[in-house]
């Protein structure tokens, strides 16, 4: 057998002992405890003791869907961050980007997430989303449609969503910040 | 053959002839510490114990390997059952074995057919063993096909290594192919750089844009993606779904059909779907042959001193004619895993949490600036976001042996460290 241990350089060296806490569970510590979040945006953890499952409350303080407090849930794997964390609408919303079901059509959360970003990235994207939702590339093909070709129809539509109205057979919940 | 040091009744005369060319007599390059002759043949067959991860198309070519190189104490995990869809390339297994799980199946075969080898197979996952069931072994060889199950067993050898303990350094060869491509690493855990280090390397596997799926699919790939990652969760709620249940991935097929037939798209197949949900790539034979070569011949040379072994990553591009390259992968200081800084600290019993904060960050030498402490169980201090702040402020008080058992770890995470810092916590008194 080599002898591995004489290539250890120096005792300092040979103290690196890693403790047993997961690079996942590191990492999160790291995203959390540095975030940098404008007023707007809150996380809240039902279980303290449990970082992997949170929430974010965003409540845009301009653009069209000011007034209204928008929660995702949150669901980090133990394979973060090589896979990204899963995000999900928990309202059923009006925008061209989130579809009925709460899933997010933003890049970073599916084929552009790489492990360099972070939770930070990702939070930063999602109130991006309601600042300047994106016709282009809808999830409610509707609220795109109407997005596009008749913004007036579509900004009423966002109002009416955000106080739980009723557009085109679907019922949206009611958003507005009391 | 008189000089056979090993006279079990298995090794008949000339059995190791090529090998023992290699082992008899020092070369050039052959280290200080080589034991020509019996020396290092008595350590090969009848001393070294190594563990084979996976026993699937890398594992079958690795566990032939060993066997025919002369290691005799081979022990191998594997958690699969053998799949019809298997048989063209892991020859260790027949029609016979489907259904039967791989390592048994593996181990039977091996044994059979070279005779003195012993083959100690374990049915189920990595996860189940602890670090006792790691230490027993000299080397380490991983032919698996998961990103999770390699960050899982390079993270526990990083952590088995014992500052006290030079026996708990296991050198770990982890072989990887992806169709044409693969790859063959040497890690010396806490040495060398380690398989978190490289995390960065990995090609992401492919993946569309959601609004692509929901909205404009051109590709077979696309509606298959509609079904499994929109309609599923959509008609299924929170049943989770099984890729290995026939019924699910027929559920998949039927909805994905349709789809494709909606939007005038072809090529969705029974075998495509699975093939999408469960991120199937086609497998090589001669790909793993390849690099189960490599990493075998990495194990030999390790467990012989016969000659310099890889440092430490292997390449191997096979798309386009045939290309290799080897390189040393070099060790990050801001990896999770092997990087960082480790500190031992004696303290009072008497310290409480807020007072070894403060130590902290008077440290010259570290320079921390708003530390957050956790434990491998538990949250300590963590200075945002504001609700966990308050949720740990209680703890400030406290001692930190109250929190912390004599010898254990704490983890330090602040903006100006490049990753963590671990503390290991002593008590004066």
């Amino acid at each position: 057998m080599i002898k591995i241990w004489s290539m250890k350089k120096n005792e300092e060296a040979a103290a690196k002992r890693k403790p047993k806490t997961s690079a996942a569970q590191i990492r999160v510590q790291k995203d959390l405890t540095e975030l940098d979040l404008p007023s707007t945006m809150q996380t809240n953890f039902p279980d303290p003791a449990d970082l992997l499952n949170f929430t974010l409350t965003i409540t845009p303080d301009e653009g069209m869907y000011k007034g209204g407090a928008f929660k995702f849930s949150f669901a980090i794997n133990t394979n973060y961050p090589h896979d990204p964390p899963k995000v999900k609408c928990a309202q059923t919303i009006y925008h061209p980007n989130v579809d009925l079901e709460g899933n997010v059509c933003l890049n970073i959360l599916r084929e552009d997430w790489k492990p360099v970003l972070n939770l930070n990235s990702v939070m930063v994207g999602l109130q991006y989303l309601f600042l300047e939702p994106n016709a282009d590339d809808p999830l409610n093909k509707e609220a795109a449609l109407e997005m596009s070709k008749n913004r007036d129809q579509f900004l009423q539509n966002v109002k009416m969503s955000m106080r739980g109205g009723n557009i085109k057979g679907v019922q949206y919940d009611s958003v507005l910040v009391r | 053959m008189a000089s056979q040091p090993n006279g079990t009744s298995t090794d008949w005369p000339g059995r190791y002839y090529h090998i023992d060319q290699v082992l008899n007599t020092p070369g050039p390059r052959t280290d200080p510490a080589f034991l020509a002759g019996d020396g290092v043949k008595t350590f090969l067959r009848n001393q070294a114990k190594i563990l084979v991860i996976g026993a699937g198309g890398l594992g079958c070519e690795i566990l032939a390997n060993l066997a025919l190189t002369g290691f005799k104490d081979i022990h191998v995990i594997d958690m699969d059952t053998i799949d019809i869809s298997n048989l063209n390339r892991q020859f260790l297994f027949r029609q016979k074995d489907v259904g039967q799980p791989k390592a048994t199946v593996a181990a039977e075969f091996i044994m059979k057919r070279v005779p003195g080898v012993k083959v100690t197979p374990y049915f189920g996952k990595i996860q189940d063993k602890d670090d006792d069931y790691y230490l027993q072994f000299n080397l380490i060889i991983c032919g698996l096909d998961s990103v999770e199950a390699r960050r899982w067993m390079n993270a526990t050898l990083v952590n088995l290594v014992d500052p006290e303990n030079p026996e708990s350094l296991k050198p770990m060869i982890d072989g990887g192919t992806e169709g044409f491509k693969g790859q063959a690493r040497v890690i010396l855990p806490t040495i060398t750089s380690c398989y978190e280090c490289s995390l960065d390397m990995l090609n992401k596997p492919t993946a569309f844009p959601i609004c692509t799926i929901a909205n404009t699919p051109r590709l077979p790939e696309h509606c298959i993606e509609w079904a499994s990652v929109l309609e599923w969760p959509r008609v299924h709620g929170d049943k989770k779904m099984d890729t290995d249940d026939p019924d699910h991935i027929g559920w998949l097929y039927k909805i994905a059909a349709a789809r494709a037939a909606e939007f005038k798209i072809e090529g969705v197949t029974w075998s495509l779907t699975q093939g999408v949900v469960k991120n199937i790539i086609p497998a090589i034979a001669s790909t793993n042959a390849i690099i189960a070569a490599a990493c075998c011949n990495e194990a030999f040379k390790i467990a012989t001193s016969s000659a310099a072994y890889l440092n430490n990553y292997f390449m191997l591009i096979g798309t386009d004619g045939i290309y290799s390259y080897t390189f040393e992968h070099e060790k990050r200081d801001d990896c999770p895993v092997c990087g960082g800084e480790a500190l031992e600290m004696t303290i009072s019993s008497e310290m409480t949490i807020e007072q070894l904060i403060e130590t902290l960050v008077e440290k010259q030498d570290i320079q921390i600036k708003k530390p957050s402490l956790s434990t491998p169980t538990k949250q300590i201090y963590l200075q945002a976001p504001p609700q966990l702040e308050k949720a740990t402020r209680p703890n400030l008080e406290k001692k930190v042996s109250e929190l912390v058992p004599p010898g254990g770890e704490v983890t330090v995470t602040a903006t100006t460290l490049p990753f963590s810092l671990s503390l290991r916590i002593s008590y004066s008194t």
